[in-house]
């Protein structure tokens, strides 16, 4: 617990049972307004001189978290994110400055390197074990890769509840209640702590950073650490073959009836 | 400030967007966002309204930008000019009229109490201000004098432990908003404009009236308006700094809010350009998009170089005053290039866009009826050319700069 709450020992009683220690995972992105490009080699996308900021589904995840801390649910929230030196960026300016308490850095060697998902939830196990928090926030997926896949990996390594996908967090003593979005419709949860919860665009809408914030930002602990340091490989098990504009759309077309429809569907579209 | 640590090395670096630091990157995103979030939806309806923004105000002053350069203990960000020409570019670039506002209490109003006022004074006068919680506004203008500042009319005289106020300002920005006004008044004619001093006057005073609302051509959501002072009864330590400092602080005031302005006429010469080049990218005429044209290429690039250089007059200037040196000539330089560069930029963008640069539909003819302000606001232009000849010619005049010696060319045609 955190010493600065060591009030009076009534309130020193309330906080050990009621403040959670949040674990809030983000990543530096290509910023959702460029047109992206394809790499010359075909192996990826031009990052060079690119637009960055943090996945905008971490920066919900960071809201949560310090909304949590503002009503008192959490006690402390530290952000952790896997990438090249300038990812300091996103944990000073979108994590640190808008009330997470401390940040870790996992460095890679360039910006330009890319970390596979199961990686990155071996990385956050690892970190996980060591900072011991009851819940773990981060954005549903990535806009850069929409892999989708490291909350319920880490969920998996850890051996712990995951609620994905929220629109809707209550957290109550050891349990929370969530309501997640699905193609399918909303399905309403109870899991219990602690968990890793993956965010999605309807939970909130991240707050701006406030001036004195981003002063006090610059002074808050950011640790530097690498993958190897916590034994963790980012050599990567999949081989990108090639990477590829997605083919231009074309105009649609109007059909006369519903069965030249069916038969469009079946034969161009291939879709049924 | 914050970048002092800066101060000493490296200083070269400060000339793009990619090499300030953090926490300057940190300031322009967040004001960029609320901008493009909070002031692109509304800022049509502030201009056609003549709406103050009061909503939009309200957050800026949450956000810590309605005090940028104050100290925290005295409810400011505690964030440097360097930060806050940063933010004002952005915030203009969303709406000039919550710009204006925001330059106003920032420069006209906080720093010169953030300077002048003793500590009682500041806990009264400033910290609600810097916080956003209240506004305030200058009053130096008058009906007889503009230019001319050292000819105030407006007196102040002591009668016991109250200072009696009389006479009238104009053109005051947040004058029908502000809770209090910096009004600058003569205890003693005969001393000119060394017998002016400097009041923080609460708009609530018995004696203290408005006048309507000025219809502007730009600038619309901020009210401009005359404050009137009949037998305005203000209290003794109501004086801001010494007796007779008024016009010093007057001028070093307005020094600061150049910065601030020029802020402002960067904002909309970038949101003048911005508009231009993507109209430019997508009309077409002749076969082609018109930006294929060398004559709309070379609006653009006027349009560019002008304003980058007019950045970076501006930033020098900020760099300047949070180093502690004289910036005077530098933030005249910034203002002056900089309006210039926002009325060029705006006037060319509506050339571009035809006659869609002439309807209310784009952006485009309020960013021209905005920029028109900042060539003579705090300072005309003719101002700006003075300040910046006198302060050349005694340079000049205090140095001996070598030049070559004449006649030079004889000597080079001499052949023996």
């Amino acid at each position: 617990i955190n010493a600065e709450y060591m009030g009076t020992p009534s309130e020193c009683l309330f906080f050990f049972e009621m403040t959670l220690k949040a674990l809030v995972s983000i990543k530096r992105v290509i910023d959702y307004t460029v047109k992206v490009r394809v790499r010359p080699d075909k192996l990826g996308v031009i990052k060079d001189n690119v637009k960055h900021s943090c996945n905008p589904f971490d920066e919900i995840a960071v809201e949560q978290a310090v909304r949590m801390k503002e009503k008192k649910l959490v006690g402390e929230i530290v952000a952790v994110s896997i990438g090249g030196p300038k990812s300091v960026e996103v944990l000073r300016g979108s994590a640190l400055a808008l009330g997470v308490d401390r940040a870790i850095h996992v460095k890679l060697p360039s910006d330009n390197d890319d970390v596979e998902s199961l990686a990155v939830a071996k990385i956050l196990h690892k970190i996980a074990e060591k900072e011991k928090p009851d819940v773990i926030l981060t954005g549903k997926q990535a806009i850069d890769d929409d892999s989708c896949a490291v909350p319920q990996m880490l969920a998996g390594l850890l051996g712990w509840s995951q609620a994905t996908f929220i629109s809707e967090l209550e957290v109550a003593g050891k349990t929370a209640k969530i309501c997640r979005e699905t193609d399918a419709g909303m399905q309403r949860l109870e899991v219990s702590l602690p968990s890793v919860i993956s965010c999605d665009l309807r939970l909130n809408e991240p707050r701006y950073a406030k001036l004195p914030e981003i002063m006090k930002a610059k002074k808050k602990p950011l640790q530097e650490i690498t993958a190897d340091s916590l034994g963790v490989s980012t050599q990567p098990k999949i081989q990108i073959l090639e990477v590829a504009d997605p083919p231009t759309r074309a105009a649609g077309r109007k059909v006369k009836t519903v069965e030249e429809l069916i038969t469009k569907l079946k034969t161009e579209a291939k879709v049924i | 400030g914050i970048n002092a640590e800066y101060m000493g090395v490296g200083r070269a670096r400060f000339t793009s967007y990619a090499t300030l630091p953090q926490e300057y990157k940190a300031i322009r995103d967040m004001s960029r966002q609320f901008a493009e979030q909070e002031l692109f939806p509304i800022a049509a309806e502030v201009d056609v309204q003549h709406k103050f923004p009061a909503e939009a105000v309200k957050k800026l002053g949450e956000l810590g930008l309605m005090g940028v350069a104050v100290s925290q203990e005295y409810g400011g960000a505690g964030m440097d000019y360097l930060a806050y020409a940063i933010a004002m570019e952005e915030i203009s670039r969303g709406c000039a009229s919550t710009g204006v506002i925001m330059s106003v209490n920032n420069s006209l109003y906080s720093t010169p109490v953030d300077k002048y006022a003793t500590h009682e004074q500041k806990l009264q006068f400033l910290t609600p201000f810097a916080s956003g919680k209240q506004l305030g506004c200058f009053g130096l203008t008058e009906p007889g004098n503009g230019s001319d500042a050292g000819a105030a009319n407006t007196t102040a005289r002591l009668d016991g432990n109250e200072w009696v106020l009389n006479g009238t300002k104009s053109w005051i920005t947040n004058a029908h908003e502000a809770d209090v006004a910096i009004v600058f008044a003569t205890t003693d004619k005969s001393l000119k404009h060394k017998g002016i001093s400097a009041f923080l006057v609460p708009t609530k005073t018995p004696g203290f009236s408005l006048g309507n609302k000025e219809d502007k051509l730009g600038i619309r959501g901020s009210s401009t308006a005359n404050l009137i002072m009949e037998n305005c009864r203000i209290p003794k330590d109501y004086l801001l700094g010494k007796p007779g400092y008024g016009f010093k602080i007057a001028m070093s005031t307005l020094d600061a809010g150049r910065i601030g302005i020029a802020g402002q006429a960067l904002g909309i010469a970038q949101a003048s350009l911005d508009i231009a080049a993507k109209y430019s990218l997508e009309r077409k005429a002749f076969g082609n998009t018109i930006a294929k044209l060398y004559a709309i290429q070379l609006k653009l690039s006027q349009m560019a170089s002008k304003l980058e250089a007019a950045r970076l007059l501006t930033w020098k200037a900020a760099i300047a005053k949070d180093r502690g040196d004289d910036f005077t000539q530098a933030a005249a330089m910034a203002k002056l290039n900089a309006s210039e560069a926002a009325t060029f930029c705006a006037h060319q963008a509506i050339q571009i866009l035809g006659g869609m640069g002439y309807v209310s539909d784009m952006p485009a003819e309020r960013y021209y009826r905005d920029a028109r302000i900042t060539e003579i606001y705090e300072g005309t232009s003719e101002i700006q050319h003075l300040v910046i000849a006198n302060n050349l010619l005694k340079d000049y005049g205090s140095t001996n700069v070598k030049v070559p010696a004449a006649p030079h060319s004889a000597k080079a045609r001499a052949t023996d």
